[in-house]
């Protein structure tokens, strides 16, 4: 795909070049967001959660930034073939790095929370967590710019193992919870923070599966593989 | 040589573009009105087309789009076999028409040219009145009364959308009318001998824009009536305006898909440059 030619008007080109820095520049904040969330848990740090929710402006104000530039793209340049499919795929994926971005404003601001209770087992399961959400959104961002269909597919399939993870999580934290009721506080904070990295994930896979037809221009149709079982989980407070 | 079936067929599970769909799918399925198989045409000894195989399929709009030269024009002017006019150009394969193969020697040109009209770039009223241009060609093919040949006139110009801006001037010169007006009083007159394929060469190259997308409106009613082929270069209105798109390059036929398929996701690498601007 990469010996595709140059636009004939050089400026078109710019412009779905820069279109494409955009979005991966605002990919790259989104991840950075998740990295330092998770990491101002880990460490109880409330300053670092702090400036990981004031960052979210960034990536709302590139949001904004990436959805006006398409408008003017559709509207001055219309675009077709693999140009159109780029600038729908771009607003498309701008629009769920938002929430990305959004969910780990959340953590965050659970972590300010979490700072200030007892601590609760060893938060390994939210750095893996965050380890495979963050892989799998670097991944779908260069799929995207690297034009690369395969690469994005195999990202669509990955996030069986972040669902497994969340799965573990919940379980620890619904324990932690009947062992203890002074626990509770900690565990549902916990546990938002774990469905938000869930979440994180979904998106990621969702931002993949746009790039793969925007790349390839077929769309991937088989049932995405997901292992996320704790909707069917009960609990039974001890006799 | 069957890459054209092919990607048609290929093509089907991708067209679903919501309100779309039926305009797209319905390009697959129609009976065909003209079908183009291995033609090859010659200037002289240059090649201009190679190998072509496709439909048009019944009442529906076909684009045809590439570069200049590519061979667009020249199988349109096959189709009516416009080519016999000059020497030293011919024709080789099978344009089957009905059954009929009209690239055949004993075809009537002149009532082949009553069954496929043409639309050309500038519009080219004859220098006669407007009732009159309308009625010259249907006096070549058809002996009417006066009162019928009155009403062939309102037909055809009711149909071409002119009817109403001309219907109070229908004896003066034709040549009085914007050019909007006289593309569209062309139409009416290659539609008042009532053809089966008409065939627009560039249509609206020489017109406004609100002439232009009166023109486009005109070929999507007349689309209910005829078999319509439409030689454009401009891509939106090939978007706009037609069922399936054709793209030619240097006399061959790339690709043909419906016109919602060919512009989000073209089959071939060619396709793909030609339509985004990427052509070197």
């Amino acid at each position: 795909m990469d010996k595709t030619p140059e636009h004939t008007v050089r400026a078109y080109g710019e412009e779905l070049r820069r279109l494409r820095e955009l979005v991966a520049r605002m990919g790259g904040l989104a991840e950075r967001q998740v990295a330092d969330a998770v990491a101002a848990l880990i460490r109880r740090d409330a300053e670092m959660a702090t400036e990981v929710m004031s960052r979210d402006a960034e990536i709302d104000a590139l949001e904004r930034e990436i959805e006006n530039f398409c408008i003017r793209l559709l509207a001055l340049r219309q675009p077709v073939g693999q140009d159109l499919r780029l600038v729908i795929a771009a607003l498309k994926i701008s629009h769920a790095v938002e929430r990305i971005g959004d969910y780990a404003r959340n953590a965050a601001k659970r972590s300010i929370v979490l700072a200030q209770q007892p601590t609760l087992g060893s938060l390994n399961g939210f750095q893996r967590m965050a380890v495979l959400v963050q892989e799998e959104l670097k991944g779908a961002m260069d799929a995207l710019v690297n034009d690369d269909a395969a690469r994005a597919s195999e990202v669509w399939a990955s996030d069986q193992s972040v669902d497994e993870v969340y799965n573990g999580i919940f379980r620890e934290m619904l324990t932690f919870m009947m062992e203890d009721p002074r626990h509770i506080t900690a565990a549902t904070h916990l546990l938002f923070v774990a469905k938000n990295l869930e979440r994180i994930g979904d998106h990621a896979t969702n931002i993949a599966e746009t790039v793969y037809y925007a790349v390839s221009g077929t769309p991937l149709t088989e049932e995405r593989p997901k292992a996320d079982s704790s909707a069917f989980a009960v609990v039974r407070p001890p006799a | 040589m069957s890459s054209t079936t092919e990607s048609r067929a290929a093509a089907q599970p991708a067209a679903s573009f919501g309100g779309m769909q039926a305009r797209s799918s319905a390009a697959l399925n129609d009976t065909v009105r003209v079908a183009v198989r291995n033609l090859d045409f010659f200037y002289g000894s240059n090649k201009a087309l190679k190998g072509i195989n496709f439909d048009l399929p019944d009442k529906q709009v076909t684009g045809m789009i590439g570069p200049s030269g590519c061979g667009k024009s020249t199988l349109l002017r096959v189709l009516n076999r416009m080519y016999s006019l000059y020497p030293g150009q011919k024709a080789v394969g099978e344009v089957v028409m009905d059954g009929k193969n009209i690239l055949d020697p004993d075809v009537d040109i002149n009532e082949l040219r009553a069954r496929v009209g043409m639309v050309f770039q500038k519009p080219t009223p004859f220098p006669m009145t407007i009732y009159e241009n309308i009625s010259f060609g249907v006096k070549l093919h058809e002996r009417l009364s006066k009162p019928q040949m009155d009403e062939r006139v309102e037909w055809a110009l009711s149909r071409a959308a002119l009817w109403g801006e001309v219907k109070d001037r229908l004896n003066t010169s034709a040549m009085g009318l914007s050019g909007g007006q006289q593309q569209r009083l062309c139409i009416a007159r290659t539609i008042a001998v009532r053809p089966e394929v008409i065939l627009f060469d560039e249509p609206t190259s020489a017109l406004d824009p609100i002439s232009t997308l009166k023109i486009e409106e005109l070929i999507d009613e007349l689309k209910r009536d005829f078999t319509i082929a439409i030689v454009t270069h401009n891509m939106q209105q090939a978007a706009r305006c037609a069922d399936q798109v054709a793209f030619f390059y240097l006399g061959e036929l790339i690709e043909v898909a419906p016109a919602a398929q060919l512009f989000t996701a073209p089959k071939h690498q060619r396709t793909q440059e030609y339509i985004t601007g990427r052509f070197g």
